[in-house]
């Protein structure tokens, strides 16, 4: 009986958007399973399965914080930095006392959604209690900061513990150490242990803590700040909590997302998480819609795969790749195309709609 | 009570709001009446939290509100209906609703606020599920007003509630004020629409470019000749 009352319940204005998302990821990962199993999946593919995972991970994340919150944050992929280079760090100093990889990339998940989300916090403490753009211009250049930072970090591990150093040659080790960051080279012979399947279970693990958050009184909160600053403390809403809240989840979630990135590649250099790459996450998060959870993982899909796709045409790919991001752009503001799809929307919802999903 | 003595507040170097006192009697409709631009908003932000005060201090039943974020003062029971009908406009009229109750701490009791809010405002629960930014202007003032009812003030702050309004909505709404004094809650109203306030409020205060220049009761005020040829059109 209860499952029977449940079905229909997911199909609700309230719930569609949340059915949608689960359903959608769910069903992506079956059948790259089933197609990775029966060996239809090329290569190249398959070596984009992590990283797509990563990255929709992370633009969920900013989608929070630029849909819901709405905060510009221009720093995203630098946090990805923060979760990435902490965990790599982390599993390749564990990787004799924890040789299990599973448990490892488990801890170096946590860990570098732990110390981004704290990066997060600290960035948001001065910067949230401002009001304007102030957040999108400090995350840029706390990008700049840490990908300097770490382009001149060099860290190893030895039996006596950690050896650190801003200047190459200083790092003494005894013979046996490991060298756990190069500065410019990055982090080096990192035992690639990401899985798809992790990846999988991480975008679940987003949806589940984004969804309850939008969804929660605290998320209600947090959309009422956005919507009307005024309105919302005059209700009794402490707008830099609801903020720093949306801001430390995202952050939070670069991190883990970063984390799993960081352990797919054996090497990975800081200029990877450059100011690029935080723009075509934003670019994911607006093309989705803003507060759209389910378009951004279908936007970050294409977006990830179109360069890949166009590789035949070398030279003009990233050409053709601005002209259908632009057409993409022209396209979704069509007036004509908008009340076409209100009509649609309409006829499915009926009575009663719901805000939370808000694409513009 | 709300006891405002010596309030200061400045915008950089233009002083807003240059010393004035005023108290609101715990039960009392007290409205503050001026031109644009007297300081009746500034004051109003100050009371709430929304801006620093520069001087003076501002006390709810003793208790030193200028150095309070916004947020607190409001969970001490005095709440605001900003200028300006400020709604969740991508919320519905009910989720507008709950946000009012955000501060509380008492969530059960929540449900029969909001029968009481739908019971003075019914239109509010024809359109429960309405899109807050969908409603009229009068119904979203009603909106503001119904949000703030369910902080369940002691004392409610209401800034301009008649602009923009029909001279029928009007009626309502000062109807409705009255209605909401009746059942127990202070009211500060800030008004530019003079006479209408004067006709209900206990006690009055003109406020002119920073400075209290008049006081008195609503009728004594009403019946006062500078009063009346200066805002009450001669």
């Amino acid at each position: 009986m209860k499952t029977k009352k449940k079905l229909p319940a997911l199909m609700s204005a309230k719930y569609r958007g949340r059915t949608a998302s689960y359903g959608c990821v769910l069903a992506g990962w079956l059948i790259l399973e089933v197609m990775m199993h029966t060996g239809n999946l090329s290569s190249l593919f398959t070596s984009l399965l992590v990283p797509v995972c990563c990255y929709i991970v992370a633009a969920i994340g900013l989608n929070l914080n630029v849909g819901v919150s709405g905060e510009l944050n221009l720093g995203q992929a630098c946090f990805m930095s923060v979760g990435a280079f902490t965990a790599v760090c982390l599993s390749g100093s564990l990787a004799r006392t924890i040789p299990a990889p599973l448990p490892r990339l488990i801890l170096s998940i946590l860990a570098g959604a732990l110390i981004a989300a704290i990066f997060g916090i600290l960035i948001g403490i001065p910067v949230l209690k401002l009001e304007g753009d102030y957040l999108a211009i400090v995350t840029l250049a706390f990008g700049q900061i840490v990908k300097s930072l770490i382009t001149n970090m060099y860290l190893g591990v030895d039996e006596n513990g950690f050896h650190f150093s801003f200047v190459d040659n200083q790092v003494n080790m005894a013979p046996g150490g490991k060298m756990l960051l190069n500065g410019p080279m990055g982090a080096t012979g990192t035992e690639r242990i990401s899985t798809f399947t992790a990846g999988v279970i991480l975008i679940l693990l987003a949806l589940i803590v984004v969804y309850h958050l939008m969804y929660s009184r605290s998320g209600r909160a947090i959309m009422a700040a956005r919507d009307n600053r005024i309105a919302a403390e005059s209700v009794g809403i402490g707008i830099f909590k609801t903020k720093m809240l949306a801001f430390a989840v995202s952050s939070c979630l670069a991190g883990a997302a970063g984390a799993l990135y960081g352990l797919n590649y054996s090497t990975l250099v800081p200029a990877k998480f450059d100011f690029n790459t935080s723009i075509l996450l934003l670019v994911y998060v607006v093309l989705g819609g803003l507060g759209n959870m389910t378009g951004t993982i279908v936007a970050t899909v294409v977006l990830v795969l179109l360069p890949e796709l166009l590789r035949s045409m070398q030279d003009y790919r990233m050409l053709i790749y601005a002209v259908v991001l632009i057409l993409i752009m022209l396209l979704t503001n069509n007036e004509t195309l908008k009340t076409w799809v209100q009509k649609l929307k309409k006829r499915y919802t009926a009575k009663g709609g719901t805000a939370h999903d808000t694409e513009s | 009570m709300l006891k405002i003595s010596d309030l200061k507040v400045s915008y950089g170097m233009i002083e807003a709001i240059k010393g004035i006192s005023f108290e609101v009697n715990n039960g009392e409709i007290v409205t503050l009446i001026g031109a644009n631009g007297a300081g009746k908003t500034t004051t109003m932000h100050a009371i709430s939290g929304l801006l620093k005060p520069r001087g003076g201090s501002i006390t709810l039943d003793g208790t030193e509100l200028t150095k309070l974020p916004p947020h607190r003062i409001v969970s001490m029971g005095l709440a605001q209906v900003p200028e300006g009908r400020r709604v969740f406009a991508q919320q519905t009229v009910e989720e507008n609703l709950a946000l009012g109750a955000y501060s509380r701490k008492d969530k059960n009791e929540t449900a029969s606020d909001l029968t009481e809010v739908f019971t003075l405002f019914p239109r509010l629960l024809e359109r429960r599920k309405q899109m807050a930014g969908t409603l009229s202007g009068g119904e979203q003032q009603m909106l503001a007003m119904g949000r703030a009812l369910m902080a369940r003030p002691s004392i409610l702050l209401l800034d301009e509630p008649s602009m923009g309004l029909s001279p029928l909505l009007v009626s309502e709404i000062f109807h409705i004020i009255e209605e909401i004094n009746r059942k127990g809650t202070t009211i500060l109203l800030v008004e530019q629409n003079a006479k209408r306030a004067l006709a209900i409020a206990d006690r009055a205060y003109v406020l002119e470019t920073g400075l209290i220049t008049l006081s008195g009761t609503g009728s004594e005020l009403a019946n006062d000749e500078r009063v009346k040829k200066a805002y009450l059109g001669g």
